[in-house]
């Protein structure tokens, strides 16, 4: 204790230094005087007591150090003159120190920002016990490398497998639910009873499901989010027992999961009812498919193992229900690849954008050190001459390093925090369910410990950096007189290179900008098939008890299309079971009557759509007709289909009269093919177009559908309307997510990737160019100002003017093409790196590459211009005189 | 001239605690010759020593300074015992005696150390 209180009281002495010695001085006079009064008092002479007063005072040197050495710490003394002194000299050059604490943090803030988002998605392990084990189980189809899993299929996987210590079924599934203020559509999931066990959670209230609670005829359970639970039971604990009416059926409350449970191939599922295949038609047919599944691997299996497991099964299944199972394989991938799979790349790319910027700050510090330590080179001769060790010069310059790095890295920090804050809202709120890692994004010790690893890299640069140069020039030429300028020409060969690197750099994040904008401006422009503007749209559900037989549907459905269509500003309006540019997925299996089948599934994606619905959405008849609204099961079955599908099977041919079935062509399922519609983009904005055929709504009606209504003003302004037509019909119907189709399509999950991509490398871009641009101007103007005397003797021996400009532009423009040319390979390079996250663009993009070109060519030749200016302004006889 | 003796490592500080125990708020110079007329003149204290244990006894809180006036109307500055360097004193003047205690049973002639 009392030796703590010493330290710090010697700490505390380190910056009191002044007001100190002034007392010991003080204190060492009046004890000099008291010794000489009574030396007096004993009878010495004046001359002999003052002398056997110093004497006995003893070597006062000696006793001011001694004092000294205890009041302070003198090694952390000796580093506080060193940074006071870096201090000084940095506050007296104020361009070169801010320049340089402007531009680090740049990069830093960049690089730790996006490592703040890598860290949580690839880093962090998902919030699960043991994560590493679990796997998220598919099944595989022609098209689909992921398709959905059939509860048989399930089934059989669970009894036969022996790599899995446990494996659940999911589905996610919308609900209404019964509150006093009408019915309120809520996502759900549907799971098997060991789904929580397998992810190795435990709810804060109650219990999940036990074994048996998800077979038929077990009564109806149901755990809530923890979300759920506070906003609309006001988080009561007596929720325990309480019955919860979901689409007309009695579920009673058994649980509440924590608040930091989420699981992302559900999305924001609110509430979990375990899966009763009573309750679901498809679950009772091997060829419906419908389910996911997660598992836990057995200790010591691999993914791998675990794939050859299921798969043996997979194809005896096949074997055994070759009409259903054919073609039926199987996925296994980690969880965490299955929640973060799709961003990886976009992320791995964003840090290698960060890093580049990083790099072209780097650089562009270590040349303006380079540029300050040639400024300094005397000064450092002085100081060498005089005695300064090598040590002690490494000890000066990793001082003036750390001085720059830290106030670089405090203002990153800073930055990077906002910065961290600001990338969040770039994510639409609706995606952040299917990315809950995003919740994780924050400036935590793994962040702060990266970025204090990129400032102690930096350090080590700078200081190497420093030392480097001067290793290679003799000390003792600094002191000669006018060694200016040959030790100049040294420094532009380092500079010039330098320069070199932070335009190549600049080009690579160039046309990395350009290709991202690009790829955006693709995908946003695709061809859709329809007309996205002016579309307003929105999910209903009723309950199966009143609104699930078919004459009920089709009321329901005819109900909404006239209540929606008198609403003003509606031209006219449609239903569908899935929204355009959405997804490519709910399949069914067809065959051709009259065609050869050799029982290989045909997978095209179906919809059921109401009369008008073609019209309403704006998509193009190729062939035939549309369907009509009295098109029901009184009429004949009739069908639309896209052009590809009428191309891949009906080349050269005119399709419509021929006829489809199912795969066995049962009578039942045979519709004839009335019309071709061109294709209309039914997945991602990304993805590829598959066959498809088209439904009259009337004719397979279903109380769960989406309404889209085509407006002759803002469909924004339409929502509130289509909201409230719908809900005035019944209370029992629930109305979900009404959005602008093109407010769907701008906030897509490839959109927004996109769009953040392209956002985030263009702004480092901006910054590289800044950045490389500063650089190359630092490296004309310097050298402009080294060769102010020979500029003056050419000029004195008749230089025009413009001879004086083609000389430094011809300098600057070596290094902007070098740097150009440099950047130009890279960046193809780098394109075909990041080639995964782009879209309808080549890595090999020329008009990219020419118009970057061009731009930081120009950027280059302004950049030049100015100096050049300066040195064509010089006075020959000024110059001359000046040395 | 007297034989001077260096002071020993780490009895100093007891010695300057003692002597403002028994003369209370003391200036440096007033220490010093305390210190040397106890030992019978046989310690002298010459600057470089005495004030860095000053300072140490301070920085450690065993004793506090304050500036003052001396008895010839001389500015001075004057130390004292705090609390702390009054408890300090006791236990280190115990172990002090213990020590030489023990220290002198081995010089003891008469004693049988067997």
């Amino acid at each position: 204790m009392r030796t703590l209180r010493g330290w710090a009281s010697r700490f505390v002495g380190l910056f009191k230094q002044r007001y100190r010695y002034k007392d010991m001085a003080e204190e060492f006079e009046s004890h000099l005087q008291m010794q000489i009064a009574d030396n007096l008092r004993s009878g010495m002479t004046p001359e002999q007591a003052k002398r056997e007063a110093v004497l006995k005072a003893g070597g006062l040197a000696g006793a001011t150090e001694a004092y000294h050495d205890r009041s302070t710490i003198p090694f952390l003394e000796h580093v506080v003159s060193e940074l006071r002194f870096t201090v000084r000299q940095l506050v007296k050059r104020p361009g070169y120190s801010l320049t340089a604490v402007f531009v680090l943090p740049v990069g830093m803030t960049a690089s730790a920002a996006i490592f703040a988002f890598v860290d949580a998605a690839l880093i962090q392990p998902i919030p699960y016990r043991e994560p590493a084990r679990l796997v998220e189980l598919a099944e595989t189809s022609d098209p689909l490398a992921i398709a959905n899993l059939s509860y048989q299929d399930f089934n059989d996987w669970k009894r036969s497998q022996t790599v899995l210590e446990f494996v659940d079924a999911f589905s996610g599934a919308g609900f209404l639910m019964s509150t006093r203020s009408g019915a309120q559509p809520v996502i759900g999931g549907r799971v098997s009873a060991g789904f929580f066990r397998t992810l190795g959670v435990s709810p804060v209230l109650g219990r999940t499901f036990t074994r048996n609670e998800d077979i038929p005829g077990s009564p109806r359970v149901v755990l809530l989010s923890y979300s759920l639970w506070q906003d609309k039971f006001g988080g009561s604990k007596n929720i325990l027992g309480q019955r919860v009416l979901l689409s007309g059926n009695a579920y009673s409350v058994i649980g509440v999961l924590p608040p930091t449970f989420h699981f992302a191939p559900l999305g924001s599922a609110d509430l979990w009812t375990t899966i009763n295949p009573k309750d679901s038609s498809c679950e009772q047919r091997r060829s419906c498919h419908d389910l996911f599944a997660v598992a836990r691997l057995k200790g010591g299996v691999s993914p791998q193992r675990a794939l050859s497991n299921l798969s043996a099964i997979a194809k005896r299944l096949e074997q055994q229900y070759p009409d259903s199972n054919r073609g039926r394989g199987v996925s296994v991938i980690p969880l965490s690849e299955a929640i973060v799979g799709k961003i990886r790349p976009v992320l791995l790319v964003l840090m290698s954008g960060a890093a580049l910027l990083l790099l072209i700050a780097y650089v562009n510090v270590a040349g303006l050190i380079l540029a300050r330590s040639e400024g300094r080179r005397r000064e450092i001769a002085v100081r060498g001459a005089l005695g300064a060790s090598m040590p002690r010069l490494t000890m000066q310059f990793a001082t003036e390093a750390f001085v720059i790095v830290a106030a670089s890295s405090v203002a990153a920090l800073v930055l990077a925090h906002w910065g961290t804050q600001a990338l969040k809202t770039l994510i639409p709120a609706d995606m952040l369910p299917e990315m809950p890692f995003v919740l994780n994004v924050a400036l935590n010790t793994r962040v702060i410990a990266f970025e204090l690893a990129l400032a102690a890299m930096a350090v080590v640069v700078f200081t190497a950096t420093a030392l480097f140069h001067f290793s290679f020039s003799d000390m003792g030429k600094g002191l000669a007189e006018g060694s200016r300028g040959s030790a100049g020409k040294g420094w532009r060969r380092v500079g010039a290179r330098l320069v070199v690197v932070e335009l190549a750099t600049a080009m690579v994040l160039l046309v990395g900008a350009s290709l991202f904008g690009k790829s955006l401006y693709q995908l946003l422009h695709v061809e859709l098939g329809f007309r996205p503007d002016h579309l307003a749209t929105t999910e209903v559900g009723a309950p199966d008890n009143n609104y699930g037989k078919d004459e009920q549907s089709i009321a329901l459905g005819r109900d909404i299309l006239t209540k929606v269509e008198a609403i003003p500003g509606v031209q006219s309006a449609a239903l569908t079971t899935e929204r355009p540019a959405s997804f490519n997925g709910n399949t069914d299996w067809i065959r051709f009557v009259g065609k050869p089948y050799d029982g290989k599934h045909i997978e095209v994606n179906e919809r059921d759509v109401s009369g008008k619905y073609f019209q309403t959405i704006g998509a193009k008849l190729l062939r035939g007709r549309y369907f009509t609204d009295d098109e029901d099961k009184s009429k004949p079955e009739v069908v639309i289909i896209n052009n590809t599908l009428a191309r891949k099977y009906f080349p050269g041919e005119d399709p419509i009269g021929h006829q489809i079935g199912d795969t066995k062509l049962s009578p039942k399922s045979i519709k004839t093919i009335i019309g071709v519609v061109d294709d209309i983009r039914e997945g991602e904005l990304d993805s590829d177009i598959w066959p498809a055929e088209y439904h009259p709504f009337n004719q397979d009606p279903s109380d769960y559908f989406f309404v889209l209504a085509r407006t002759s003003q803002e469909p924004q302004a339409v929502l509130p309307d289509l909201r409230r037509a719908i809900q005035r019909l019944h209370g029992d119907i629930g109305v979900r997510d009404e959005a602008t189709m093109e407010a769907l399509i701008n906030n897509s999950e490839t959109a927004s990737l996109h769009r953040s991509s392209a956002m985030l490398v263009g702004a480092f871009a901006a910054a590289a160019l800044l950045l490389g641009i500063v650089g190359l101007y630092g490296v004309i103007a310097y050298s402009v100002s080294q060769r102010t005397r020979e500029i003056g003797v050419r000029m004195a021996l008749g230089a025009e003017h413009r001879s004086v400009y083609r000389l430094i532009l011809r300098e600057a423009g070596t290094l902007a093409v070098l740097g150009i040319a440099i950047g130009a390979v890279a960046a193809i390079a780098a394109a075909m790196f990041a080639r995964k996250v782009l879209f309808g663009v080549s890595s090999w993009d020329p008009q990219s590459l020419i118009a970057v070109a061009v731009l930081l060519g120009f950027a280059s030749l302004v950049a030049s211009f100015v100096p050049a200016r300066r040195a064509a302004s010089v006075n020959p006889i000024e110059a001359l005189r000046a040395e | 001239m007297d034989k001077k003796v260096d002071v020993w490592q780490g009895t100093l500080a007891l010695m300057v605690l003692k002597t403002l125990e028994t003369l209370g708020p003391l200036h440096g110079y007033g220490v010093a010759r305390r210190i040397e007329q106890t030992s019978g003149n046989l310690l002298s204290l010459n600057y470089g020593t005495l004030y860095p244990a000053l300072l140490k006894l301070e920085q450690e809180g065993s004793i506090a300074s304050e500036w003052g006036v001396s008895e010839n109307n001389r500015r001075a500055k004057f130390y004292m015992l705090t609390r702390a360097g009054r408890k300090q004193l006791e236990r280190e003047a115990r172990d002090w005696a213990q020590a030489t205690a023990i220290l002198g049973r081995f010089f003891k002639p008469n004693e049988d150390l067997a």
